[in-house]
């Protein structure tokens, strides 16, 4: 399905600490504003897709915007490792004609039992991601991450003035973000190092934000796109990966642990693909935590095994950087919204209309979570 | 050990686990079939297909592969008595054998009761055994870590 589908359209509601809205509420606005960009009718609609942990559901959104008959509906599970594949599973259905019109959602309200599902934990605890570790106080997935970040640090000698790299880059674009909750908040050095500690090695600035908030995509044929207002970014690829016995969040029951998903869903990405890292402009890397950016940089093969920390020294994933990364400023500074927001930074890029615009991006990358299943997509400009 | 702590669900694969710990004893699922072991227990060998399983048990030394050492906000009982480390042990027999859990002093003591920053990654411990545990769900023994004597 290499170029035959596009994002046409974008949108998003206002991003802030608490909304009053409802989600669903804030869903409507998002697919809304996305319909609008795109020129495309609600009643053109005809697929759907969504997050397994999204709370607004279909039949809600689709006779509250006025949608067509829906052909196809679906959902993809793992938090922040479902959306690129949200949207690839929706390109697919329009690349298969099961659809022809899909809209992308996702609607995310901080306070909302759903999206924290830790927080709700009951006295006794199942599931294999749980019983063996909430007990010992393990409770959170800042606390999972922790322990691996830890691992990674002795084996291969990262610090946290790399994991500082990756906040402050974040930050930096962010100020530039009129759109981003910290866009008004500087970030140094000096701050981040004196930042209470959340789980050690990892301190406050090394997570993302909590944010209320939707984003939405439309996705059609390129055929179509071409007729539409907006410059297509065209998804020229797009894999998803649950890696041969995996573990989501606590994968420490294996041989290599740091070693994620991110690697199998980059072999088959760059398989359907045409380029190969080098070729990438710009990239948007999942971040819910700031060491998941370097395992990515990895993973995605934009460096060796270890390399992923030096490769943020110097203003590297910072505009005018090796590689520019989280360009709207991410998970960390503008919103967290389960990487979502990330998906139409990546979109923003090939049309040349970010605030952190990289000169002549051809192709972008954005990824979901590193960590648990996940997802990636390589748009392409459409020159 | 404290009040309030989270305490683990026991279902088909995992309560034998525990029950061994009631014994005194650190043992690891294992294929009946190919030997292939697994952690955390489940139905099947992912080897073989086999459902049949046996407990291998196992030294109960290892060494720390990895730790947190978590900070609130946290559930309430675990904050009461945070920074405390949590650990990821592994085992001596297979790298790959691996177990959370916390870094103590003794079998029963507090979360808190080791200076995080005097921990190591690839320290030797070994497992003790906590004294019974009951939320009212009936008791738990949970395995435990101390540094190896
Ligand atoms: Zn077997």
């Amino acid at each position: 399905m290499r170029d035959r589908t596009a994002v046409v359209g974008i949108g998003t509601t206002e991003f802030a600490k608490e909304l009053p809205s409802t989600e669903r509420r804030l869903a409507l606005e998002a697919i809304a504003a996305a319909l609008d960009d795109a020129g495309i009718r609600p009643d053109e609609v005809d697929g759907m897709s969504c997050y397994s942990m999204e709370s607004t559901e279909e039949i809600d959104i689709a006779r509250n915007l006025g949608f067509g008959d829906v052909t196809y509906f679906g959902k993809v599970p793992y938090g922040g490792g479902a959306g690129c594949g949200v949207v690839g599973q929706a390109a697919m259905a329009v690349a298969a004609g099961q659809c022809s019109v899909a809209v992308a959602w996702r609607s995310r309200k901080r306070g909302a039992r759903s999206s924290r599902p830790w927080a709700g934990v009951a006295q006794r605890v199942g599931g294999d991601q749980q019983r063996w570790t909430r007990p010992f106080g393990l409770l959170r997935p800042v606390d999972e991450i922790a322990v691996l970040t830890r691992r990674y640090m002795h084996t291969y000698g990262g610090t946290r003035d790399h994991l500082a790299n990756v906040a402050l880059a974040a930050r930096r674009h962010a100020n530039a973000n009129p759109a981003a909750t910290m866009g008004h908040k500087v970030l140094t050095r000096q701050e981040y190092l004196a930042a209470r500690w959340i789980s050690e090695p990892l301190c406050l600035f090394d997570n993302c934000l909590e944010t209320d908030g939707a984003c939405a995509v439309v996705i059609t044929t390129t055929e179509r796109a071409r007729d539409l207002p907006q410059p297509p970014a065209l998804i020229h690829s797009w894999a998803q990966s649950l890696p041969a016995q995996h573990q989501t969040m606590t994968n420490f029951f294996c041989d290599d642990p740091l070693r994620g998903p991110a690697w199998a869903c980059a072999e088959k990405l760059w398989s359907l693909s045409e380029v190969g890292p080098a070729d990438v402009d710009v990239a948007q890397l999942y971040d819910a935590f700031s060491p998941l950016v370097i395992l990515s940089l990895e993973g995605y093969g934009f460096c060796e095994r270890g390399e992923g920390g030096p490769f943020t020294d110097d203003g590297g994933i910072e505009l005018g950087g090796r590689l520019p990364v989280n360009t709207s400023g991410g998970g960390m500074s503008e919103a967290y919204l389960h990487g979502f927001n990330l998906i139409v930074e990546a979109v923003r890029q090939v049309r040349g209309t970010s605030t952190n615009q990289v000169a002549d991006a051809g192709f972008s990358l954005v990824t979901s979570g590193e960590g648990v299943p996940t997802g990636a997509i390589l748009f392409r400009r459409d020159d | 050990m404290h009040e309030g702590m989270l305490l683990p669900e026991l279902d088909e694969e995992s309560a034998p686990f525990f029950e061994y710990a009631a014994a005194g004893e650190l043992r690891v699922q294992r294929c009946a079939a190919c030997g292939t072991r697994r952690v955390p227990p489940r139905p099947m060998c992912h080897t073989c297909g086999s459902f049949e399983v046996e407990w291998e048990r196992l030294s109960g030394r290892g060494s720390i592969w990895s730790f947190a050492v978590p900070h609130p906000p946290l559930l309430p009982a675990y904050a009461a008595v945070a920074p405390y480390n949590v650990v990821v042990v592994e085992s001596e027999e297979d790298p790959a054998i691996r177990f959370v859990g916390n870094l103590v002093g003794s079998a029963d003591g507090p979360l808190d009761e080791i200076d995080p920053s005097t921990i190591r990654i690839g320290e030797p411990v070994e497992v003790v055994f906590s004294s019974p545990v009951d939320d009212g769900g009936g008791p738990v023994v949970l395995p435990r870590w101390v540094r190896a004597s």
